[in-house]
C-alpha cells in the first residue's frame, strides 16, 4: 500500500469493523439464541446471554403446530418461480436496452425503477380484486406473478448494466455467423452474462424469499411460504418469544446458509456497475 | 462467389450525414480495400453491406439479388472484426464450429471442416484452447478460421490487423494475401493503412468524408491520382506538393512532385533551398528540403547518399512525372 498504516491503527480499524460487524450480526444471534431458550428464559430480565437451559422443545412445539416442510416448499416454489419467470422477461428487455438503445431507453429504465418508489399498499386493492377474481388467491402462481412484477425492475436494471459490459461486436459476430436472435441470446449472450446473471438471480431470490407484505396478504396456507410461516407465530393469545425465535431461525436458515456460500457473487450484486 | 453493387447508398444518424449517396461496383472475386482517414465513414459503409446497419437510402445487391433489407445472417458474407470478437465462453474449435453449427450441420461434417480450416491455418494445436489462452496473432487466426470455414460468398475484414504489433501484421497481410490467392472469394478490407492497402488490394476504395475519392488499381492511384486527396493520402512518404511560381510556370495551382522523382543536385536546378534532416533506411535516404520560399520538399535519394545539414541543393522534377492539379484540387490531364 502507499500509504502507511501505523500497527496501532491496523488494529483499531479491525476492532472497530468487528464490532460493527457483530452489531449488524447481533439480532440474528439474538434470534437463534432466543430459539433455544425456554419460554421464561426468553423475557426474563436482565436477559440471559449464553447461560440459561438449552433446550429444543421450541422447535419440537412449532412443528407440532404447523408443518414448516409445507411451508419451506412454498417458499422454494415462490423465489424460483418468480426469479425463473423475471429472467425470462428481463433478459430480452435488457438485451434490447443494452444493445439496441433508442434516445428513451434511460426514461425507460427510470419509469421501471420508479415503480419501486411507489407505496406497495398503493396497489394493494386492485391487485386484491384481480386475485380475487381471478381465483389467484392463495395461489402459487398468483403470488409468482406478483413477486417476478415487484422485483423485475430490479432484474432487468442488474442485467442491464452486466449487459453493458458485453462488448456488442460479438453479438454482432454471432448475427453475422448466422445466428437467430434466439441463439444469439441463448448461446451467445447468456453464456457470456453467466456470472452477472448468477449474482442477480441470487439477489432476486433472497429478494423474493424475504418478501412479507404480499405473501401475507395474498395467502392463508396453500400458497404461503416462511415469512407467513413467522407471522403466524406472532399470535393473538400473545407473543411466545422462544417460539416465535425459533421459526424465525428456522425460516431465515437456508437463505443464510446459500447467502454465506455465494458472498463474492453477491457483493458484485449488491454494489453492480460500481466497478468494473 | 459473388459480385456486390451499391446504388446510391446513404446513411445517416439523425441529422448527421456519414454517407450521402455512393455508387460502387465490386468484381466476383476482387480484393477490393476501403481506405481513408478516420471518420471517413469507411467501416459504416462496411457495415451497411453486412447488414449490421440499415442504409439510409439507395440499395445493395449481391449477385443481382437486392438485400438492402437482409438481415445479416441471410446475407452469406463472413466479418472478421477489429477486435476479432471471439466468443470468449467457446473454445477454439467451438468458435470456429459455430457457423456452422448455425447453419444445422451435422456433426461429423463440422469436425471435418473445423479440422480443415484449423490446418489451414495452423490451429490444430489451439483446438481446445480458449481464446484468452492465444496471443493476439492467433486470435486473429482463429476469426479468419471461424469466416472461411462456412465457405461464405464474400469476405468483410473490418480493420482486422490495427491490433497486432509491427512484424505480426507483415505476416498477416501475406496470410490474408495468400487465401484470397487459394479462395477466389470477393474479399472487401477496410483499413486507413495505405501500405495494407497498396501491397492487398485488387482495387483500392480512397473515401474521404464519405465520399469516394478514387477507384482504381494501386498503381493507378500512385500513378495517377484524380485529386490532391487522393495524391496526398496514397505514397510514403507523402507526395510533394507545391504552390507558387513553379507551379504556375506549368500551368497549374499546385503541382505534386514523388520524392522518388526529384534529382538532387549540388550546382542547383527548377527548384533550390537549403537541405534539412536526412533519414538513413539503409536502402533509401530520405531528405527533407526547405525550398527558399519556405515549403518544405522530401527527395528520395540512394542509401549511400550523403547531404549535409544546412548544404544548398538544387532540385530538378523527372520529366513527365508532374502531377497538376487545379484550383479546385482536380488533376489536370
Amino acid at each position: 500500500m502507499a500509504r502507511g498504516i501505523s500497527p496501532t491503527r491496523k488494529i483499531g480499524m479491525t476492532v472497530l469493523a468487528w464490532a460493527v460487524g457483530f452489531l449488524i450480526f447481533f439480532p440474528i444471534l439474538w434470534t437463534v439464541l432466543t430459539s433455544f431458550k425456554t419460554e421464561l428464559d426468553a423475557i426474563a430480565i436482565p436477559p440471559k446471554f449464553l447461560v440459561f437451559d438449552w433446550t429444543t422443545e421450541n422447535y419440537a412445539a412449532i412443528q407440532e403446530q404447523r408443518n414448516y416442510f409445507s411451508f419451506l416448499m412454498n417458499s422454494i416454489y415462490l423465489s424460483l418461480g418468480s426469479t425463473a419467470l423475471g429472467l425470462l422477461i428481463a433478459i430480452p428487455a435488457a438485451w434490447a436496452m443494452a444493445f439496441s438503445p433508442t434516445k428513451r431507453t434511460k426514461d425507460v429504465l427510470l419509469w421501471m425503477l420508479s415503480t419501486k418508489m411507489m407505496p406497495a399498499v398503493g396497489a394493494l386493492v386492485p391487485i386484491t380484486i384481480l386475485f380475487r377474481n381471478f381465483g389467484l388467491l392463495d395461489s402459487r402462481i398468483g403470488l409468482i406473478v406478483i413477486l417476478c412484477l415487484i422485483n423485475l425492475p430490479i432484474i432487468v436494471w442488474m442485467l442491464y448494466t452486466y449487459f453493458k459490459e458485453i462488448p456488442g461486436e460479438i453479438l454482432e459476430a454471432a448475427r453475422m455467423d448466422g445466428a437467430s436472435l434466439v441463439k444469439e441470446i441463448t448461446q451467445v449472450l447468456t453464456p457470456m452474462a453467466l456470472p452477472g446473471i448468477a449474482s442477480t438471480i441470487l439477489l432476486n431470490v433472497i429478494l423474493a424469499w424475504n418478501e412479507a407484505f404480499w405473501t401475507l396478504l395474498l395467502t392463508t396456507t396453500n400458497a404461503a411460504p416462511l415469512s407467513a410461516f413467522i407471522a403466524s407465530f406472532s399470535s393473538p393469545q400473545g407473543n411466545f418469544y422462544a417460539k416465535l425465535s425459533a421459526a424465525s431461525t428456522l425460516a431465515i436458515a437456508p437463505i443464510l446458509i446459500i447467502g454465506w456460500f455465494s458472498q463474492k457473487q453477491l457483493v458484485r450484486g449488491l454494489t453492480f456497475g460500481a466497478v468494473k | 462467389m459473388s459480385a456486390i453493387t451499391l446504388r446510391n447508398v446513404s446513411k445517416r444518424f439523425g441529422d448527421v450525414v456519414i454517407i450521402p449517396g455512393l455508387d460502387l461496383d465490386i468484381r466476383d472475386g476482387e480484393f477490393v480495400v476501403f481506405v481513408g482517414p478516420s471518420g471517413c465513414g469507411k467501416s459504416t459503409l462496411l457495415r451497411l453491406i453486412a447488414g449490421l446497419e440499415d442504409v439510409s437510402g439507395g440499395a445493395i445487391s449481391i449477385d443481382g439479388r437486392d438485400v438492402t433489407e437482409t438481415p445479416p445472417a441471410r446475407r452469406g458474407l463472413a466479418m472478421v472484426f477489429q477486435s476479432y470478437a471471439l466468443y470468449p465462453h467457446m473454445s477454439v474449435g467451438a468458435n470456429i464450429a459455430f457457423p456452422l453449427k448455425m447453419a444445422g450441420m451435422d456433426k461429423a461434417q463440422i469436425e471435418k471442416k473445423v479440422q480443415g480450416a484449423a490446418a489451414t491455418l495452423n490451429l490444430t494445436d489451439y483446438l481446445h484452447r480458449k481464446p484468452r489462452e492465444l496471443s493476439g496473432g492467433q486470435r486473429q487466426r482463429v476469426a479468419i478460421g471461424r469466416a472461411i470455414v462456412r465457405e461464405p460468398n464474400g469476405f468483410l475484414f473490418d480493420e482486422p490487423l490495427s491490433n497486432l504489433d509491427a512484424a505480426l501484421r507483415v505476416n498477416m497481410r501475406l496470410e490474408i494475401s495468400e487465401l484470397h490467392q487459394q479462395l477466389k472469394t470477393t474479399m472487401i478490407y477496410v483499413t486507413h493503412d495505405q501500405v495494407e492497402a497498396m501491397t492487398m488490394a485488387d482495387k483500392i476504395v480512397v473515401l474521404n468524408r464519405g465520399r469516394v475519392e478514387q477507384v482504381g488499381s494501386p498503381l493507378e492511384l500512385y500513378e495517377h491520382p484524380d485529386n490532391l486527396f487522393v495524391a496526398g493520402f496514397i505514397g510514403s512518404p507523402k507526395m510533394n506538393l507545391v504552390t507558387g511560381p513553379f507551379a504556375e510556370r506549368n500551368g497549374a495551382r499546385t503541382v505534386g512532385i514523388r520524392p522518388e522523382h526529384l534529382l538532387i543536385d549540388r550546382s542547383g536546378g527548377e527548384l533550390t533551398g537549403t537541405a534539412g534532416v536526412s533519414e538513413h533506411l539503409g536502402s533509401d535516404t530520405f531528405i527533407h528540403i526547405r525550398l527558399d520560399d519556405g515549403q518544405s520538399l522530401t527527395a528520395r535519394a540512394p542509401g549511400e547518399f550523403r547531404l549535409n545539414h544546412g548544404e544548398r541543393v538544387g532540385l530538378t522534377p523527372e520529366a513527365g512525372r508532374l502531377h497538376r492539379f487545379d484550383e479546385k484540387g482536380a488533376a489536370i490531364r
